[in-house]
Formats: structure tokens, sequence, C-alpha cells
């Protein structure tokens, strides 16, 4: 076997990369070292360029900065006007994305990659348009620096001294079908600043002294065009994949990334994502939460760091566990992975063993990589307080002091008669008794308050805090070592049951959500769980919206929706839909949307869209969001579920179908075929000059007669059979008298039952009831006429109905050979003949029965007599006329 | 040629047609064809046929509305032989002035009985009084039943339902007709006064209640008094 045959996955993953390509837009990136080098003006020589071989480019958005020669080439292309937008009382001017899209142009050209939008556009990021434009089709020109690269911006960080907020994934970077560098010497960089050709004289020598220095340049440029190089590298690699080219690469290399709350994180996560880069690797950010529960602050580090590393292309896995080594070890054999990478922890425990000495002794097999923080980046130093962070405000405090200073008051005048040790034990008592409901902030406020009262009131001399005996001071001394330590282990205790409760919560809620989606029978059912669910778990109102078996997003929320949605919330959702991503409230899309709306994705096509609106617009927590894209995640694959059931019951429908139009084919095309072969005949002969007796030429016209009569109860079995399976029978109910009804269809079958002997037996009464006169004549007629081709001639065929109270029952037996008792279900069936059933008979009279009496929502069945024969027994519910009583 | 009643028949099928005039003039009868519903409309007034034979599926118009038409300028009485089977078209088209109706395919025999029928009730207004079939014996006039020649005795009712088929016999009457000529127009759809009181009719004038002879049911349409 061949080890460097292209690995099957990514191959197809390149292929599906390369089919995806073919529907969207290309992304050419102009990219430089900073500002300055000459990307718009190179941008837009290319337009030109692209003009001159017939393409149809429009401006989406450029920024000259009023440069002389760049605003010449502006002449000759089309400009989409900037979309003005009111912020905060100034006019700001912005891509009109709507515009752009609905001139539908070949190419436009968007400028400045990494520029954030005016608040009240559709994204907050002007990549993110850019992604929009490609994914309508358009093809893309547009500019970006290297500082403005995610992964790069520590890096900038630091060399420069300037932290970048507008940043751009990498990954928009590696999508982009092609990158042109613009590049020049530093020094000639420096000459254009001091010409002001790059900006206005006052801010350009600004500019030069804060990032401007040839340093900087020089460092910037080098990052520039190693990257791409990178690039080129990385490309180089990906087009040997797919032609099948050996070479030295590896394939499937994955490593995960243990993250924390910590802002150190935010720089290993960069790391970890050049790392992935230059390896080729995927690679999985691992978040391991502790028991005790993470504070406010840190809770919002770490969604930031988990976007982070979502945005530079990580999978994102959360686990619970207190032993953080034993965590990711298990994560990474859990997802494959051969390289662990963690960030260098800034303190070594005193006691114990770190993380990374249990990483290294367990990690056999694995190998792990230890990165350390970036100086720059820890500027917001978070100290690691051990003790567990429970919001205490100063009513908790204010408890905790009260509540000892109560309990010391009712000690007061005990003191003389129980003595201030016993009091100790009593402080003591109330001091453990706290955590039950106060945070261990406010538990060490009361154990050192009763510290404090204990020696000011109780121990002698009272009333100072001054200690006489030493075993006083002895005893003082480990009262407020055990008050303050029982406290805060009890705080922590309390602490970590909370946590478990809460993932308690968090997995009961999703195991009921799970078990009931698991239930669920139809889309229908899908919705309104998740609707419950959602709104139960997390209290808000919520709108599901489905997509359609045609693709399109349904035109309105399903109905089991809690939430109400105008015409302009639904665009949002539709965008959504259209994008699978989520966008929203309190996302970077659409963010005026007065709720969030969360992608319901297939693997091939959007399922739908879950829209979340939170009472009071409450902002979800870290744990909750986790659990509602855990919720999310779980209809969808529900929604899929129930899609793909329909698709199937459709295709099993279609192969019943199938199989019944050849069984039709078959049976009909030889009923057809068997009549008109004896009409032909017939007529034929008679018609010949041989001179027939009269006789003769009679039983001819009585065997055409036969045979025309055969085609007709064929014709009429299609056309009962069509109208019932088109769902048009609507039995039209009238007052019928069913002896009349058994009599007049018995009149008209003599013919066919003139061999046979019917006994109709009238003798009980019934009133008349409700039904459809001739759809239960032709039911009768298709029972009498099976019973007399599955009986031999002379036998007895035996009519009786009778009445119970709401029930109208029809039996017709015949003492015949009687039916297979197995088959009394088959024969219903289309089609269904018996073996060895004599010629003439379609095989559709009993399925037609059926049809017409349940369309009276009535039952029919067959039975072997116990005498011998076979019953037929229709019931049809009734509801009997009342008598005669009106008439006149 | 026969110099018998002449019969319009208006069918677009040339087959049925031919049949038609074969079968007919066979039996004595002078046959018109027209073969759609403009054509038949002109020959119903320029030929005055004495019956017209019409198709309802017509490539030009609606059957039921060249019926109307006819009905506005002619008193023809019109048979319809027509592949329609369904319940309501059948009732539309007797609504609507049609003395008969007879389903393709059909019995020749059958047509020819239900053609006579419409042609002799034509020509036997007003109905004579006295009517026998069979044992049965309805003398209008004198308001008496003899069955056997006995007396039967009928309530008012029944014999005003009597009364009714007699005068149509041989024609299907709708359970509609029967409830308005008899009960009044306001009694219209109550359907279960005909099925009981023609039940009790049956029990007094049939010799086998459970085999009836002289009132046949057209099922899904109404009521049929056998005329010979």
């Amino acid at each position: 076997m061949n080890d460097n045959r292209p690995d099957p996955d990514a191959l197809l993953q390149s292929l599906r990369r390369e089919e995806e390509r073919v529907l969207k837009g290309k992304l050419k990136i102009f990219f430089g070292m900073c500002a300055g080098v000459g990307k718009t003006y190179d941008m837009l020589k290319a337009a030109h360029e692209a003009k001159g071989k017939g393409i149809d480019v429009v401006i989406g958005y450029v920024e000259t900065h009023k440069r002389m020669e760049t605003e010449e080439l502006l002449g000759g292309l089309e400009i989409i006007p900037r979309r003005q937008l009111e912020y905060r009382g100034t006019i700001l001017e912005e891509m009109d994305l709507d515009a752009v899209l609905a001139r539908k142009p070949q190419l436009a050209l968007v400028d400045e990659l990494a520029h954030t939008t005016v608040p009240g556009s559709r994204h907050t990021k002007r990549h993110m348009d850019v992604v929009e434009l490609l994914d309508n089709g358009i093809d893309v020109y547009t500019t970006l620096n290297v500082q403005h690269l995610e992964s790069r911006a520590d890096t900038v960080a630091q060399i420069t001294g300037s932290t970048m907020r507008e940043t751009v994934p990498d990954s928009i970077f590696e999508q982009a079908d092609s990158v042109e560098i613009i590049d020049i010497p530093p020094d000639e960089l420096l000459r254009r600043f001091a010409e002001g050709k790059v900006y206005t004289s006052e801010r350009s020598q600004q500019a030069i002294r804060n990032f401007f220095r040839k340093g900087n340049l020089t460092a910037l440029r080098e990052m520039a065009l190693r990257l791409t190089a990178e690039r080129v590298d990385h490309q180089l690699r990906s087009y040997m994949t797919t032609q099948r080219i050996t070479g030295p690469w590896k394939s499937g290399q994955r490593f995960v990334v243990g993250i924390s709350p910590s802002p150190y994180s935010a720089s290993l996560i960069r790391w970890a994502r050049r790392l992935a880069y230059t390896m080729d690797a995927t690679w999985v950010a691992v978040s391991v939460e502790p028991s005790t529960p993470l504070g406010e602050k840190a809770k919002d580090q770490l969604a930031k760091n988990i976007k982070l590393a979502r945005e530079l292309g990580a999978e994102i896995a959360t686990t619970a566990d207190d032993d953080v080594a034993h965590a990711l070890i298990h994560v990474a054999r859990q997802q494959n992975a051969s390289q662990i990478l963690v960030g260098k922890p800034d303190k070594i425990p005193w006691f114990g063993k770190d993380v990374l000495e249990k990483l290294i002794e367990e990690s056999a097999g694995l190998d792990v990589y230890v990165v350390s923080g970036d100086e720059d980046s820890s500027r917001e130093k978070t100290k690691w307080l051990r003790l567990p962070e429970i919001e205490s405000g100063w009513k908790q405090y204010a408890t905790a002091v009260g509540t000892v200073l109560a309990v010391a008051l009712l000690c007061y005048p005990l003191n003389p008669v129980i003595g201030y040790q016993t009091v100790s034990l009593i402080l003591l008592f109330a001091v453990t008794v706290l955590p039950l409901k106060l945070g261990a902030g406010p538990v060490l406020l009361g154990a050192a308050t009763s510290a404090l009262v204990w020696d000011y009131f109780f121990i002698p001399p009272r009333f100072t805090f001054a200690i006489n005996l030493a075993q006083d001071v002895l005893m003082f001394g480990s009262y407020f070592v055990i008050a303050a330590v029982g406290g805060i282990l009890s705080a922590r205790i309390r602490a970590r049951e909370r946590a478990v409760k809460t993932r308690e919560e968090r997995a009961s809620a999703l195991y009921s959500l799970t078990k009931d989606l698991a239930a669920a029978g139809s889309l229908d059912d899908v919705a309104g769980i998740a609707v419950e669910k959602i709104r139960k778990y997390f209290d808000a109102e919520v709108a599901v919206f489905l997509g359609q078996t045609d693709g399109d997003i349904f035109t309105s929320a399903h109905l089991s929706s809690s939430m109400k949605v105008d015409e302009k919330e639904f665009n949002v959702a539709a965008w959504v839909y259209w994008n699978e991503k989520r966008a929203g409230r309190l996302t970077d899309t659409l963010p005026s949307a007065t709720a969030t709306y969360y992608p319901l994705s297939g693997p091939r096509y959007p399922l739908g869209v879950i829209g979340v609106r939170t009472r009071g617009n409450r902002k979800l927590s870290f744990d909750q969001e986790i659990l509602l894209e855990n919720f999310v995640s779980q209809i969808a694959s529900t929604v899929e579920r129930e899609q793909l059931n329909e698709i199937s019951k459709r295709t099993v429908l279609l192969a019943e179908s199938e199989r019944l139009y050849k069984t039709l084919f078959d049976s009909i095309s030889h009923e057809l075929r068997t009549p008109i072969a004896a009409i032909m005949s017939a007529s034929e002969t008679i018609n010949n000059d041989a001179v027939f007796a009269a006789e003769t030429k009679k039983e001819l016209a009585g065997e055409i007669h036969v045979a025309a009569e055969r085609l007709n109860r064929l014709v009429e079995n299609l056309l009962d059979m069509t109208r019932l399976e088109s769902g048009l029978i609507q039995p039209k109910l009238d007052w019928c008298d069913i002896h009349d009804l058994i009599n007049t269809t018995v009149r008209k079958m003599k013919k066919e039952l003139s061999r046979h002997s019917v006994v109709v037996d009238s003798s009980s009464e019934i009133p008349l009831v409700k039904i459809d006169f001739a759809l239960m004549e032709q039911a009768l007629a298709n029972l009498f006429l099976n019973a007399s081709q599955y009986t031999p001639p002379g036998s007895e065929i035996l009519v009786k109905a009778h009445h119970d109270g709401n029930e109208c029952v029809i039996a017709i037996s015949d003492n015949g050979p009687g039916l297979p008792p197995e088959l009394k279900d088959k024969i219903f069936e289309k089609f269904y003949r018996l073996p060895g059933s004599m010629a003439g008979g379609t095989g559709l009279g009993l399925s037609i029965a059926r049809g017409f009496v349940e369309a009276h929502k009535g039952s029919i069945k067959a039975e072997r007599r116990v005498e011998g024969g076979t019953r037929f027994t229709i019931r049809l519910p009734v509801e009997p006329h009342a008598g005669k009583e009106g008439m006149v | 040629m026969a110099n018998g009643p002449s019969i319009l028949v208006i069918d677009d099928e040339p087959q049925i047609r031919r049949l038609l005039q074969l079968t007919f003039e066979a039996n004595g009868y002078k046959v018109v064809q027209a073969s759609s519903g403009e054509e038949g409309l002109l020959r119903a007034t320029m030929d005055r046929p004495e019956l017209v034979i019409l198709d309802l599926g017509l490539p030009d118009a609606d059957g039921i509305d060249i019926l109307q038409k006819l009905r506005k300028t002619v008193k023809t009485p019109v048979v319809i032989l027509s592949v329609r089977n369904a319940e309501q078209d059948i009732i539309q088209s007797l609504e609507n002035g049609a003395d008969d109706y007879v389903t393709k395919p059909f019995r020749t025999g059958e047509l020819i009985a239900r053609v006579r029928a419409a042609l002799r009730h034509r020509d036997a207004e007003p109905v004579e009084p006295v009517f026998s079939i069979g044992t049965l014996e309805v003398d209008l006039d004198a308001r008496t039943v003899k069955k056997k020649g006995d007396l039967l005795k009928l309530t008012a009712t029944e014999y005003s339902l009597l009364a009714l088929f007699v005068r149509n016999a041989g024609r299907v009457l709708t359970h509609r007709y029967i409830l308005e000529q008899v009960w009044g127009p306001v009694h219209a759809e109550e359907t279960h006064y005909s099925r009981v009181y023609v039940a009790q009719l049956r029990k007094k004038l049939e010799d086998d209640p459970s085999n009836p002879k002289l009132i046949l049911t057209e099922s899904g349409i109404g009521y049929r008094l056998v005329a010979e």
C-alpha cells in the first residue's frame, strides 16, 4: 500500500471547496504591509484591466484618501452610491450592500477589508459584507494590510506598540482565490510620506512618528512577504492533494488546544492557528470547565476566547472536569488528535502536581507543546483567586454581620450562665451556617466579625480587645482560624454543589429535549417541542421557521411559535436561513433586530431558523449560550431526520406506486386485450362471406356482447379506483332503506347472479339510515360479483342486514370453498387475486368495495365461516332516523 | 324510409350516430343527425323532430346548456344519452327538463324502451284516467286502486304518491320532484318521506315487496314506475 496516497477525506473536501467556488464569487486581495503602499491604486488599475476585458465592474466602496493618482483612476468606473447612515448625529457613509447585490455586477471593488461598519449596517464588519457578495456569486477585489490579520494582531502589537482593533479572520485571507502582494521598499514608502502622498501633512507627521518607523515597516514587510509565501506553499500542497502528486505532506494532523478564561489564552489561540496553518492541520479548542463556577468576568473572557478560536477556524469542544490535564488528554484521544497545546502556567503551585506535569506524565503517545504567554497580551493580569467567586452584594455582607451580631446579642444575657467559651461555640455554629445562604466574602467577614465580637464583648476583660489569659489568646486565635476555614470550606462545597446542580440541570434540560425530540413524529411536533423547551429553559419567546420542500423558507413562522414576527424580523430570519449564520440581536450581523436568530443547518442545505427573544431582552449567560447552541444543533438534527423521513416516505410511496403501475400494466393489458380480441374476432367472423346459420351468428353476437360487458366492467372498476385514489369520493349521505339497497342491487345483478341462488333475509326491522345509496350499491355489487366468481354455480349467497343502535351490519355469505384465513386481508389489496382465480376478474372489485365502505367511515372484513364458505361483513356507523314523526 | 316518429340525435361521435340511426330506422323511426350543439338546436327548430336524443359532452357547448336552450323553444321530449354517470349529472338533466337519462354504454333495447315511454308520455297528455299494469289498476278519476280486482286502501299521501307515479309512468322521477309534488316545495330535501312511503306503497302493491317489480329504485336519483 502506498502511504502517500491522498487522504480521501481531504480530497473530497477540496473537491467540495472547488464546487462551492464555482457558485461563489472569487475574492482577490491586494495585500500590503501597511497603508500607503498603493493597494487601492493597484486595485483600481486591475479593475480597469478587467473592464477592458468586458467584465462588468462596479465600485462598491473605494477610499482614495484624496490621493491624486488614485482619484484619477476612478474615472470610467461605475460607482454604486454609498449608503448614508446617521450615527450619533453625524452622517456616515457606508457601502450600500443591498444596492450592490441588486446591481449584481460580475466584479465589485470593496476597499479596506478590515473596516468596521457604521452601526445600523447589516454586518458589523466589512469583511462580512464581502463574504455575502461572494456568496451571491459576485467577484470582489479588496485591500488588506498585514497588521489587520487576526492571527498577526499580537505580533504587530509587539512590534509597533499599538493594538489593532480592526481585524479580519485569517480564514478570509486563506480562502481568497488570489492574493496580490503590493510591495515597496520601506525607504520608498517613507519618501512618499515625506512628499505627503499618503496622508495629509499634519496627520502624516504624527503617523510616521508613531507607526511608520523604518524598523516597524521592515518587520511588517517581512511579515507580509512571509505570509504570502506561506500561502503559496499552502496552495501548492493543496494543489498536490487534488492532482494526486506525491509529495512530502502529512495529512490528517490534528491537535487540541486547552483554553481557559485567561487573557493569555488569546495569544495561545493565535499561536495555535499559525501552527495549524503551517502544519496543515485541523485543531480543536477545548475549554475545560472546573466544578467551581467562574465569575462573570472570567466567563466573558472565556466566551471571547472561544469566539476567537472559532473565528480562527478551530472546532470547539467544552467539557467539565476539575482535572484539566485529564480532560485535555481525554478530548485529544476522543478527537484523534496527536498533539496537545497548552499555555505555560504563570505560577507553579506550592504543592501537588501542576497541570503540566500531569499532562506530560499521562499523555503517552501524545506530543505536548507548551507555549508561553506574550508579555504584551498579559497587560490585564488576572489574579487566579482560588476562592469561588459568587456574586456577593453588599446585602450579603450586611446579612453576615447582622446574623453574627444578632446571635451575639442573644448570647449576651446568657454569658454569665454558660460562660464565654460556650458562647464561642454558638458563634462558631452561626458562622458555619452562614454559607448556606452566603458567598465566601461575606462568610469571611462574618467569621472576622464574630471573632472580634467574641473578643470584645465576651472574653474577659470585656469591652476591650485585650485578652488576659494565654489560653484565651490561643483560643481566640484558633477560633478565628476555625471560623474562617470552616466558613470558606463550606462556601466552597456549596459552590461546588451549585455548579454540579447547574450542570445537572443543563444535562437534564438537554436530556428532556432529546427525549421529546426522539418521540416527535412530524416536523410540526419538532417545531412545537423546540418552542416549548426553549421557552421553558431560557425564559424566551421563540419563533421557528422551517424550510419548504422546494428549499425556500416558509414565509411565515411555524404556527407553534410563541414570538410574533414582523416583516423586518422575518427578513433577518430569511438572511440567517440563506446564509446559515446566526444574526440579530447581540451578534455582528443585523444587530438591530429584536431577537437572535440561529440557523438550523443541515449537511447539504439549510433546514430552518430559530428566533429567540429572551424576556426583558436579558443577555444569556455563557453557560446558557452553550446550552442553547446544543439545543439548536439537537433540533437541527431532528428536523433533518424528519425531513429525511418525509423524503423516504415519499420514496417508499413512489416505489409502491411503481410496483402498482407494473401490476396495473400487466393486469390491465391482459384484461383489456382479451375482450378486445374476442370482439374483433367474433365481429370479423360474422362479416365473413361464409354463410352461417342464424344460430351461429347469434352466438357470435352474444360473445361480442359478453366481451363488451367485461370491458365495461373493467373500465368501471378502473374509474372507481381512480376516483377513490384521487380522494374525490365524498359520500352524499341521504336517508336510505337498507332493504331497498340490497334488493335493488340484487335486481341489477340478476344476470351475473343467474347461476347462483341468492337469498335475501329482510326479516329484521332497520330504520332509515344516512348513506350514499349509489356508492353502497356499487360496494355490494362488487361483493356479489366476487361471490359469484369464487363459488361454483348453484352455490347459495345469503344476504342479511341488521342494525344495532349505531351500526348497520350487512353480511354476504356463501357456501363456497371458503377463503384461506391467511389471505383475509390480502384479498382487499389492489390487483390481488386468489391463486387459481378464474379469468375475467381485475382484482379491483374488493378493493373498491373497501374504499367505498371506508368512505362511509365503515369497515369491511372477510372470514371463513365455521360452517364452510366465506362471509363478508360490512359495518357502517350510522345515525338512524328517528321514525315517522313529522311526516305529513 | 320509415315514416314513424322522427328522432334527432345530437352526438359528436359519428359511430354512435350511425349506430343509433341503424337501430332506430330498423325499429321504424326516422332519424336526423346533428354533430354539435349549435347544429342540434338549429335542427330541433327547423326539422321539428318528435324526440331528441342528446349527448352531454358536446364539443361546442355543455349538453345541459343545449338542453336549457331547447326547453326554451320547443317542447320536444329529450332523452339524454351520456357517458356521464354521476348522479348529480343525471339529476341536473332531469331537473332541467330532460325526460329520461340513459348512460353509455347502453343496451339498445333499453334505449328504445325509454324513447318509446317518453313519446307515449308526450302523446298521452292528458293522461288516460285508467292505468293498469299486471294485476294493478289505478283509476285517477275515481281515485281507486285495485290489485287483482280487490280494492286497496291507501292513505291520502300514499295515493297522491302513486298518482304521481302513474301520471309519469315509465319515467324517472327524482326525489326532489316527488317531494315537491307530493309534500310541497318546503319538504324538497326530506328524502326520508319518499323512502318511507315508497316502502309502504310497495308493501301494498307488490307481490313480493322485497323484490319490487312495479316501483323501481334508481340508485341515487329517485324512482320509476314501470310502464309496460
